[in-house]
């Protein structure tokens, strides 16, 4: 048996979300008595920056340097996770999860006809046997299954948080490795890409902070921003707010925008919408601050604050700094 | 019932086809109790149906069925919802692409057809991917790809007539067993900090939930 961990790569850097997907293959190689490998496709990170993918438990480290793989090419990467699966001997595969993590684990799937599981929360509850046992966030979020992968290969695709690595200053040796990839692979063409830089995204945020229709316009934003930018905390919002375009789609967050799993969830002038709460029901630890104490999220928060959110958060912002 | 992201799905299939021409095939893997579904989707503006008689019992198994349909009647673009809402896998549609070694992608929130070639809006993370693709190809699609449609008078009765096919499976085993389920951890009730001490919360948030 032999462990595989996708790596994904954005802007010149590792994701932190493949980082805990690392730290899990590490931890179930050990489970298993098997070796756990990384794979980076393409030459967009620095390869001492490769190396530290050892800080998070694992040796080797493969990278493909190929430039038409600095795009992120869904065929294109699950036709290379294919080959390299079939010539490294290995039988399970971890993904963190991603729009294109997710894509190209349900391809690999098929050339693996491995059993696939997505949205896990936890290291497998057992590993008796070769049977992953294995915790899934269903229902958005609403309940957990557990899930049994019984097949000789396996893919398995982690929830935000599904594990949480303590870093170490080991590191990785680098090879290289190549696949044969056609044209075909890159049949579907990526045009060109409208993504904001240098901001923390949601899907990889430790703390995330997100405003509703009770901040009552796009131009009061500053206020959450600040208390995002004093936290360290990504920026969120409910589905009206991005549908009124007062901020970009990719911030909704709820049942039918970006699921969150983050430690710290702060939502103010949200009301708690079941499609809202969907989307934040896993986070480790909820806040609610809201001048309405009747609203229905204060029943799904460990933490609230009834009053002016025009008021408040400029003092926790103030509070936050002087940490 | 058709699962929300589905409904945009099919919205936009009838949208380019009422465009463009061609044919809407809507297609479900499920028990005869599914058909009503099945008849809203005609009702919606679909031309025909085939409905695969099985229960759907995982993503392997479900994308088997499509990509055998997919291949006697090669369709042009397969459309479906970027995941279920219940069981979230979002997997599928990459099942069927790999299966019909055709392009995949997902999640869509906008796709136009000229000619033989596509172009599509792909959500990314902290943004979206611009993509041209030729087709076949396969697309998992989410808003606001199209608006829903709610089926008129005209369209219910219409749907009646409509030929709805049943096959029969291919075999195909599960390669995932679904186990039981749980309930979240219930949460221990909400602490309330007065809003004339606001600081205090920081205080609570490092000390007591130990998450800053």
């Amino acid at each position: 048996m032999a462990i595989l961990i996708f790596v994904e790569t954005a802007d010149g850097e590792l994701r932190g979300s493949s980082l805990e997907a690392v730290g899990y293959g590490a931890e179930l190689a050990k489970q298993l008595g098997t070796q756990a490998t990384a794979l980076v496709l393409g030459t967009s990170v620095a390869g001492d920056k490769l190396a530290k993918i050892g800080n998070y438990g694992i040796s080797r480290v493969l990278q493909v340097s190929d430039e038409r793989l600095n795009q992120g090419i869904i065929q294109a990467y699950s036709n290379t996770l294919g080959q390299i699966v079939s010539s490294e001997g290995i039988d399970t595969v971890i993904f963190a999860k991603s729009s294109l993590g997710d894509a190209v684990a349900a391809r690999l799937a098929v050339k693996m006809q491995a059993g696939l599981a997505s949205n896990i929360t936890e290291l497998p509850l057992s590993v008796a046997g070769g049977v992953l046992q294995l915790k899934r966030s269903v229902y958005t979020g609403k309940a957990f299954q557990i899930t049994e992968l019984k097949t000789p290969n396996k893919i398995l695709a982690l929830k935000k948080n599904a594990f949480a690595p303590i870093p170490t200053s080991d590191l990785a040796t680098v090879e290289s490795i190549t696949v044969s990839l056609s044209d075909v692979d890159f049949g579907a063409k990526i045009l060109k890409t409208d993504k904001v830089t240098g901001e923390l995204l949601l899907p990889e945020a430790d703390k995330v902070v997100s405003g509703g229709r009770g901040l009552k316009g796009p131009e009061n934003w500053g206020i959450v921003l600040d208390l995002a930018k004093a936290l360290g905390a990504a920026t969120g919002c409910s589905k009206p707010v991005s549908d009124l375009d007062w901020r970009p789609h990719h911030e909704h967050v709820g049942q039918t925008g970006v699921k969150v799993s983050p430690n710290l969830y702060i939502a103010i002038g949200i009301s708690g919408a079941i499609q809202h709460l969907a989307g934040v029901s896993a986070s480790k630890c909820i806040v609610v601050i809201n001048k309405d104490a009747d609203a229905p999220f204060f029943k799904a928060a460990d933490y609230g604050i009834v009053g002016d959110a025009f008021e408040i958060l400029p003092r926790l912002t103030k509070a936050l700094r002087a940490l | 019932m058709i699962g929300p992201y589905d409904d945009y799905a099919l919205a936009r299939a009838v949208e380019i086809k009422e465009a463009q021409g061609g044919t809407v095939t809507a297609l479900n893997v499920g028990l005869i109790e599914t058909e009503p579904s099945l008849r809203k989707a005609l009702a919606i503006g679909a031309d025909d149906a085939i409905r695969v008689d099985a229960e759907p019992t995982d993503a392997y198994f479900v994308a088997t069925q499509i990509a055998e349909i997919a291949r006697k009647n090669n369709y042009d673009m397969i459309f479906m919802g970027r995941e279920s809402s219940d069981y979230n896998g979002g997997q599928v549609h990459g099942m069927v692409g790999e299966m019909l070694n055709i392009p995949s992608l997902s999640p869509v929130m906008k796709v136009d057809v000229d000619g033989n070639v596509a172009t599509i809006n792909r959500e990314i993370e902290g943004g979206k991917e611009y993509i041209e693709a030729s087709l076949p190809l396969v697309l998992g699609c989410q808003e606001p790809i199209a608006e829903w449609k709610i089926p008129n008078m005209r369209g219910i009765m219409s749907a009646r007539s409509k030929p709805l096919l049943v096959v029969a499976p291919v075999a195909q085993d599960n390669l995932t067993e679904s186990g039981r389920y749980e309930l979240l951890p219930a949460r221990s009730g909400c602490k309330f900090v007065d809003a004339s001490e606001a600081e205090k919360l920081i205080e609570l948030l490092k000390n007591e939930a130990k998450v800053l």
